[in-house]
């Protein structure tokens, strides 16, 4: 049997809107192994929630489509099981923890009520063991008083505590794969901190995967075994973390390496990438990073680069730093 | 080479630009062109406002103009829609009816989009004191029903008044019970305007109330009164029209299309001549129809994410 | 909660206190005899005085309005010079049929227009969808007045299915199933002209704010966590979704009293519109005011119910 867990394979997610198509995803491929954390870091809009959402089928149709690829789960293909079977696989083998905790949470069950009803619809549990399982689970992310809390409605509780919940709430089922997405970033920073330790310890207590959606490099360092970085839909860099630190490749990954604050270095000036985001819908020829690149030659503008490997496990989407390579 | 790239670049950001840079009420109109119900219910309302506006080239006959050997006529080539019991040419009183609604319609419509959105804006502005009271005084007005109240008033104030002053009256009592709805909502847009960070900054930067007033919060609520101008056009006529069914809103002489519609509550008429009240009452539906179809229709289009 | 609720009550005592002097006022402005019209003409100036101060209308307005508001707190709401029988015994009896009528149009409005407007939102842009979509355009902009007379013409005028108006058959003295049958009968036409002009304005309503409900974030909570879309739709959007219909309903339930003013004059239905219309067309003043007053109470207490309805669904409002 493989090691991983999930194996995503030319993923392709596209949006029609009224003024043409957007291609969100298009054409991401990753694996994740079992117990380990993959980050997918990206700037917003690079199509790294999609990715996420995509896996489990909860991509809104229309406008989104999910247009080619295989998602395989422990030998099955996501995209072409049932609906039936996807929704016993939502929740239960893989389960979600989103960016919003605030609107997360439906505001008029109390938050007992909603962990349980994951654990009685996949775990068959009456209401009553359910009840107890859930006073557990909020026990395990750390919030006092849970037996009371679970009689609680998401207002009465604070942005820490209801992400507290969400955690509480996609790993009640011991999940096989955690997919969070930006979970940390609408709390204060001593909270990230907290609910960041809650989910590496979990990890190992459960031996859970997690596949770890942020635009914070501080995250990734903290939690990522392996990384991948997104650019306009499509993968520009994937590496293991220390490698992907140490020795970034891709123009876009550099400055975003550089764009981050570190006490290390004592550094006058951030740098950032000059330009934007380019619109989704009018994507620059050739390879996408190119009109913002300072590397950037002839052929980047004329041809989209694919990812090579360039030592083990460390690929790069990019003609400047294959060549380099070579 | 370089200058082939370059050129494409340009050509690129033009693109950007002519998208990005279109303005905001273009955008609007770039919209509700889409919608094609929604101009069916453009061209319904012209039709029938123009028919309204140039009745008098439509039809050889004044609105008053009795015909005594000649009454109770049904439809024929002299006289489409047959005539009254007075002998008056029903087809020229529908177009002049239509004046009369689409009038009281309008006026009412202006007198309460005004009255509602300075009351709210002002509560909604200053806070404090000032909005508790105006709102309380909508929440007042808000708690009579709004018919009930209107019948009461028509007939207290109207009873003394000659019938051709009636139809202001009507106007005064439809426009000033039917702000306090859209008083709130301006009150409530205004509120949560006030804290977002574009406000808050420009108080930082010390700029007056009325440059706040005039820059920032009328463009943003505007659409949404515009909107509220339109529905509430089509409750005036509404409104107007079941008054004057009533007998209590804009009384014969003057014909409106509700008081028109009166002819029917004699059994005889009701059974015996459908064309004395059934044209005035798809009048109506056709004036209110339209009305809210364009309502609808601009309210998508200025605010996309809205759903109906 | 009873608490919530206390101070909603307290609330309203001052908002009742103006609306009785609004009231008051609007009826003290009214030209004419302010007697009635059943004052005998005849009578000398000395009788019509001693009549006036019979009835205490030579004190100042406030000390009127102070007696006015003592005795119809004590259910005294004087004679009704049109029926010649004190008002409190005529408005409940006209209220109990007019109460009939709005009943059933709210049960059957209540009931069909909750699922239609969620099945419309779930598939959107669908057949059903559009067809309710220009059914409610037709049902809001369609007056009721023209509506019921078209009503009456086809079904009793010409087919003569249903009888033209009036609450029960003239000169017939049924009594048990046979007269809640005549009733029922004569009460179709004006409940199916009310039940699709509400019918209209709540699918709408319903269907707004559950397109609104689904796009929130815990919707997609719900079905990541593989809740079947049943569950999602019926379970999590339902609840939400009923905070604003619950206000509406509060809003629509004095509505459809006052609406019942034009529809029970066009069917003849012997309701508290009617008796309204009567009062204001023969000058009866304490019939006036006293409907008016009901037609106030009624819509604060609708208010009242969408506040508790509110406070019942919505877990957020407990604690304020």
């Amino acid at each position: 049997m493989s090691n991983n867990v999930l194996e995503v394979k030319n993923l392709k997610t596209y949006f029609y809107t009224d003024k043409g198509v957007v291609k969100a995803v298009d054409g991401v491929d990753f694996t994740i192994e079992y117990g380990k954390t993959l980050g997918i870091v990206g700037e917003s809009g690079c199509g790294k929630s999609i990715t996420s959402m995509s896996v489990l089928r909860l991509i809104p149709t229309p406008p989104g489509k999910i247009e080619d690829g295989e998602v395989i789960f422990e030998g099955r293909d996501l995209l072409k099981v049932s609906e039936k079977e996807i929704r016993s696989i939502r929740g239960n083998d893989i389960s979600m923890i989103f960016q919003e905790p605030m609107t997360s949470l439906n505001p008029v069950f109390t938050v007992g009520d909603q962990i349980m009803e994951a654990i009685i619809l996949h775990q068959k549990l009456s209401e009553e063991e359910a009840r107890k399982k859930a006073i557990e689970m909020i026990n395990l992310v750390n919030i006092p008083r849970a037996d009371k809390i679970v009689d609680e409605y998401p207002h009465q509780l604070s942005g820490g505590m209801r992400q507290r919940v969400m955690i509480a709430m996609a790993l009640a089922c011991m999940p096989k794969l955690l997919i969070a997405d930006e979970p940390t970033t609408a709390l204060d920073v001593t909270i990230q901190a907290q609910v960041l330790e809650i989910m590496n310890d979990l990890k190992e207590k459960l031996n859970t995967a997690i596949m770890l959606i942020t635009h914070d490099l501080g995250v990734i360092a903290e939690m990522a075994d392996h990384v991948i970085v997104m650019y306009c839909g499509k993968v520009v860099e994937e590496a293991p973390v220390q490698e992907l630190f140490d020795n970034p490749k891709h123009p876009y990954t550099q400055g975003l390496l550089n764009s981050k604050p570190s006490i290390v270095e004592n550094k006058n000036r951030l740098e950032s990438i000059r330009g934007t985001v380019p619109n989704p819908r009018l994507l620059p020829k050739g390879c996408y990073f190119n009109p913002r690149c300072k590397y950037a030659v002839d052929k980047c503008r004329q041809e989209q680069p694919t990812l090579e490997e360039i030592t083990t496990g460390h690929k790069v989407s990019c003609f400047v730093a294959c060549k380099e390579v070579e | 080479m370089d200058t082939k790239v370059i050129v494409e670049e340009s050509q690129e950001l033009q693109n950007i630009t002519k998208e990005e840079s279109v303005g905001p009420w273009k955008m609007v109109w770039l919209r509700f062109k889409k919608k094609k119900i929604a101009l069916t219910g453009v061209i319904i309302l012209i039709i029938l406002v123009l028919s309204a506006v140039f009745a008098p080239f439509l039809t050889p006959y004044s609105p008053d103009e009795m015909n005594f050997s000649n009454v109770n006529a049904a439809p024929s080539r002299q006289n489409w829609m047959g005539t009254d019991n007075l002998g008056r040419d029903y087809f020229t009183r529908l177009l002049y009816g239509g004046r009369v609604s689409l009038m009281v319609g309008v006026i009412s419509a202006f007198i309460s989009v005004t009255l509602g959105s300075t009351i709210g804006g002002i509560a909604g502005f200053f806070g404090g004191r000032v909005d508790n009271i105006l709102m309380r005084f909508a929440e007042i007005v808000m708690s009579f029903p709004f018919l009930p109240l209107a019948i009461t008033i028509s007939a207290v104030v109207g009873a003394n008044v000659a019938p051709e002053t009636k139809m202001y009256i009507v106007m005064m009592i439809i426009g000033c019970l039917s702000w306090p709805g859209l008083s709130r909502i301006v009150r409530g847009q205004i509120l949560s305007l006030k804290e977002q960070e574009f406000v808050l900054a420009a108080k930082a930067l010390g700029i007056p109330n009325y440059k706040i007033i005039l820059k920032h919060l009328i463009p943003n609520t505007i659409g949404y009164i515009i909107v509220s101008a339109a529905l509430s056009m089509a409750n005036a006529i509404m409104a107007e029209s079941g008054l004057s069914f009533l007998g209590l809103g804009v009384v014969p002489p003057t014909p409106t299309w509700g008081n028109m519609v009166q002819h029917a509550r004699n059994l005889h008429v009701l059974r015996t001549r459908p064309w004395l009240w059934i044209p005035p009452g798809v009048a109506i539906l056709l004036a209110v129809m339209s009305i809210n179809l364009l309502g609808d229709g601009l309210r998508d289009a200025i605010d996309p994410k809205s759903n109906n | 909660m009873l608490r919530y609720l206390a101070r909603r009550i307290l609330h309203m005592i001052p908002v009742m206190i103006i609306i009785s002097i609004c009231i008051f006022t609007i009826i003290k402005l009214t030209p004419g005899s302010p007697v009635g019209l059943n004052l005998d003409p005849e009578m000398t100036a000395e009788q019509r005085q001693a009549e006036y101060e019979r009835l205490g209308l030579h004190l100042p307005l406030p000390v009127q309005y102070v007696n006015w508001v003592g005795r119809s707190l004590n259910g005294d709401f004087g004679p009704s010079s049109l029926y010649n029988r004190p008002v409190s015994e005529i408005v409940p009896k006209y209220v109990w049929n007019s109460f009939k009528l709005n009943v059933l149009v709210f049960i059957f409005a209540f009931l069909l227009s909750v699922p239609i407007g969620i099945i419309c939102a779930v598939k959107q842009y669908s057949f059903t969808d559009n067809f309710w979509t220009v059914f409610s355009l037709f049902g809001i902009s369609m007056p009721s007045f023209f509506f019921g007379l078209l009503l009456i013409y086809f079904f009793a005028a010409k087919l003569g299915w249903f009888p033209i108006s009036g609450m029960m058959t003239a000169g017939s003295n049924l009594t048990g199933m046979a007269n809640v049958l005549d009733q029922l009968r004569h009460m179709i036409l004006p409940a199916t002209v009310l039940t699709i002009g509400s019918l209209a304005s709540l699918v709408r309503y319903t269907r707004t704010s559950m397109l609104d409900i689904i796009k929130q974030d815990y919707i997609r909570t719900a079905r990541s966590k593989g809740l079947t879309e049943k569950v999602v739709i019926y379970r999590h959007a339902f609840r939400n979704a009923m905070l604003p219909i619950v206000t509406l309903i509060g809003f629509w339930v004095p509505q459809l009293f006052s609406g019942a003013v034009i529809l029970e004059t066009v069917f003849n239905w012997p309701g508290i519109g009617q008796i309204m219309l009567n009062a204001i067309n023969f000058r009866d003043y304490n019939l006036m005011m006293a409907t008016l007053l009901l037609f106030a109470v009624l819509t604060l207490l609708g208010n009242l119910l969408a506040d508790i309805g509110y406070a019942v669904v919505d877990p957020r409002i407990k604690v304020e």
